[in-house]
């Protein structure tokens, strides 16, 4: 996670005493008030005594600041037990002196006043604690019964307000647990003496399910968030859910990875999504939406890159076996420890504890992609806006880390398209919508790209189908009525071939007449070739004979002269021709 | 003033006797009062009855305040007998140290009704 910038302001406030509680050092910018006292109020059963405890353990065990622990309603052996689960051995901390417990029992019905006191007992015992141990943190659990033991208030005030000082003085961090009043912060009005901080724990139920808020009510001489934050406690004790950051200062990255679908990808500018970016599928029911997030979530195994796979509708192995009909194995991601796949029932908690959970598992998996299928599951009953906070937290969470962010969402037939349960279009960077088309008696899947920031996307409804080699698309086809999928699809184009082909057979027919013809030509062209010699060479022999008879003719007058002996001059002169 | 530091006994049979500690914090103006009048009320009203009386200064032992489970000082913690009853203040209120000590088990036989 990216540091928080270091402010200046920050050195000139007041010196913290972090608590090590997950969340409340960053709500609270680094802890409570070093050296002064804090009161924890609400009502029974809030998580004031937890809250305490942490502060006071984990200083010992993570800060190396021992601590005093003064309880006066639950014994040393009752504290011990209730923070066992959470991997506290408060057994060894006291033996390594690094924590002091004392259990203080008041019992009202012992007690007779019979004149003026002051309470040094408490501050002897006090004093002996922190001495034992070198305390630095002290916590007193509660106040309150001081009051219901000791009826003179006038002295009971006077002398909480001298043990203020007293701690104070010696630089001790305390918390002090108190009850919530009716219309007052707490119910004797301890709030007067602690002018330094003052934290409120609620714990409300809203509609069946319980939610936890703390709020920093007071806090003097610091910034400090002011609003209401949910918390939880579970095996590791209270996590604080603060906003994790107010300005939109995110690195962004220009990678780009794989869905999974290869003609999805070319519909995504032929290289998938923008790493860190949030995608949401979309869809009606049975459209594919969990196919298409299984096949994400193998894509980023396939890459060696951690994925987690957070289902709230069915169960992992449900899902598991569900997919592998399409051919993707999750098991064996899961074996190989690239998946991690929790689920859970989402009516079980409420929005924060929903989120505080999806947090906490982020932190320890430590994944690149994460899928949660589906979200629209979390809205049971909660209003808009707090869906859309808690989206918006967990989105700027993983931008802020770089976790590249698919969810599914169901969107209920008979609703616009591009209307969500949870409003949340602006916050997501690709839209994926998966629509059944139903046309002829059939209903086929579609699939569009609704939105995909920062690249060109195709504008297409494709057609995809699930097969057993998982979401294959089909090419596209744009009949002169437009898209066509399914049957009518496979028809319109039977009935293409099939004119293709008798296209194709005419020219082969016109092709081989021509052929013929040509062929019958040339036939005919030998044939007056032949006659035409023929009669050439019939000519040159007449012409030949027409020689040798010219030449005859001529031999044989010549010879009829000599013969004639028509004068030797003529003879001569024809012996000379 | 004897401060004493002993422990608590333990065993806790059926003693007919009253065992007192006086919880005090240095020697304040208060708890000398307390130890004053203590001794005056144990004198004039626990006369012929056992009794045994502590003083234990939390400043020169601090630890002890666990045992009794001290905040106010002064505190008179009567441990016996049982019930353990816890008087604290200065005893300058006559009436109601004899109600939280009891001396003739009036309180404890229900005869008295506790103020």
């Amino acid at each position: 996670m990216p540091k928080r910038p270091q402010r200046s302001l920050e050195t000139k406030s007041l010196p913290k005493a972090p608590t090590g509680i997950s969340g409340l050092d960053e709500v609270s910018f680094g802890g409570l008030p070093r050296g002064r006292t804090t009161i924890v109020c609400g009502g029974p059963g809030c998580g004031k005594t937890m809250l305490g405890l942490e502060f006071i353990v984990r200083g010992a065990i993570e800060y190396n600041e021992p601590g005093v622990v003064l309880a006066f309603e639950e014994t040393v052996a009752e504290m011990t037990r209730n923070v066992a689960s959470l991997g506290f051995d408060l057994k060894d901390l006291i033996r390594r002196k690094k924590l002091f417990m004392e259990y203080v029992h008041i019992e009202p019905r012992e007690i007779q006043e019979t004149g003026e006191y002051d309470l040094e007992g408490l501050f002897i015992r006090v004093q002996n604690a922190v001495e034992t141990v070198g305390a630095k943190r002290v916590m007193l659990d509660t106040l309150e019964a001081l009051f219901s033991g000791f009826p003179n208030e006038g002295i009971l005030r006077a002398e909480i307000r001298r043990l203020f000082r007293w701690l104070k003085d010696r630089n001790l961090s305390t918390v002090v647990t108190a009850e919530k009043g009716d219309g007052t912060l707490t119910r004797h009005g301890l709030e007067e003496y602690v002018s330094d901080c003052v934290i409120l724990l609620d714990h409300r139920i809203n509609e069946q399910v319980s939610t936890r808020r703390m709020r920093i009510v007071k806090y003097r001489g610091t910034r400090h968030g002011a609003d209401e934050y949910p918390f939880l406690i579970d095996e590791d004790g209270i996590s604080v859910l603060p906003i994790t950051s107010m300005e939109l200062h995110h690195s962004v990255s220009a990678q780009r990875i794989v869905s999974g679908v290869a003609d999805l990808d070319a519909m995504l500018d032929g290289k998938g999504f923008y790493r860190g970016s949030s995608v949401m599928v979309s869809g009606t029911a049975g459209s594919g939406k969990t196919t298409m997030a299984s096949t994400f979530a193998e894509a980023s195994c396939q890459r060696a890159e951690r994925c987690l796979f957070i289902g709230l509708e069915e169960s992992d192995h449900q899902v598991a076996r569900n997919m592998k009909s399409v051919g993707i194995d999750l098991q064996k991601w899961v074996r190989k420890g690239l998946l991690v796949h929790e689920a859970w029932r989402p009516t079980q908690y409420g929005m924060e504890m929903h989120l505080l959970r999806i947090h906490k598992l982020i932190e320890k998996v430590r994944p690149r992609a994460v899928v949660i299928d589906p979200v629209s599951n979390l809205i049971n009953s909660t209003s808009r806006r707090e869906v859309q906070s808690m989206l918006t937290r967990l989105i700027d969470y993983m931008k802020s880390a770089q976790i590249t962010f698919l969810f599914t969402s169901l969107i209920h037939g008979g609703t616009a398209l591009e209307r969500t349960d949870e409003g949340i279009s602006s916050l997501i960077d690709t839209w994926i919508s998966l629509r059944d088309v139903e046309l002829n008696g059939e209903r086929n899947h579609v699939l569009h790209v609704l939105k995909s920031r920062g690249m060109a996307h195709s504008n297409q409804l494709r057609e995809f189908v699930l097969t057993a080699r998982g979401i294959q698309l089909r090419p596209p086809y744009v009949g002169p009525a437009g898209v066509l999928t399914g049957t009518s699809r496979l028809s319109q184009e039977a009935r293409e071939n099939a004119d293709a082909v008798a296209r194709q057979q005419d020219i082969e027919r016109k092709r081989s007449e021509v052929q013929r013809k040509r062929r019958a030509l040339e036939a005919q062209i030998e044939a007056l070739k032949t006659e035409f010699s023929a009669e050439e060479k019939g000519l040159e022999r007449d012409l030949e004979q027409f020689l040798k008879v010219q030449t005859q003719v001529t031999l044989n007058r010549a010879q009829m002269a000599r013969s004639r002996n028509a004068g030797s001059r003529a003879a001569k002169k024809g012996a000379r021709k | 003033m004897k401060p004493k530091t002993t422990k608590v006994e333990t065993t806790r049979k059926k003693k007919k006797g009253f065992l007192l500690r006086l919880y005090i914090a240095g020697q304040t103006p208060r708890s000398l009062a307390a130890l004053v009048n203590l001794k005056r009320i144990c004198s004039e009203h626990l006369d012929g009855k056992k009794y045994r009386l502590e003083v234990i200064d939390l400043v020169k032992h601090p630890q002890l305040a666990h045992e009794d489970e001290i905040l106010a000082i002064p505190t008179l913690v009567r441990s016996l007998p049982v019930p353990i009853r816890k008087i604290i203040g200065d005893l300058s209120n006559l009436e109601r140290v004899l109600v939280g000590l009891d001396p003739d088990g009036a309180l404890q036989r229900g005869k008295l009704a506790r103020v």
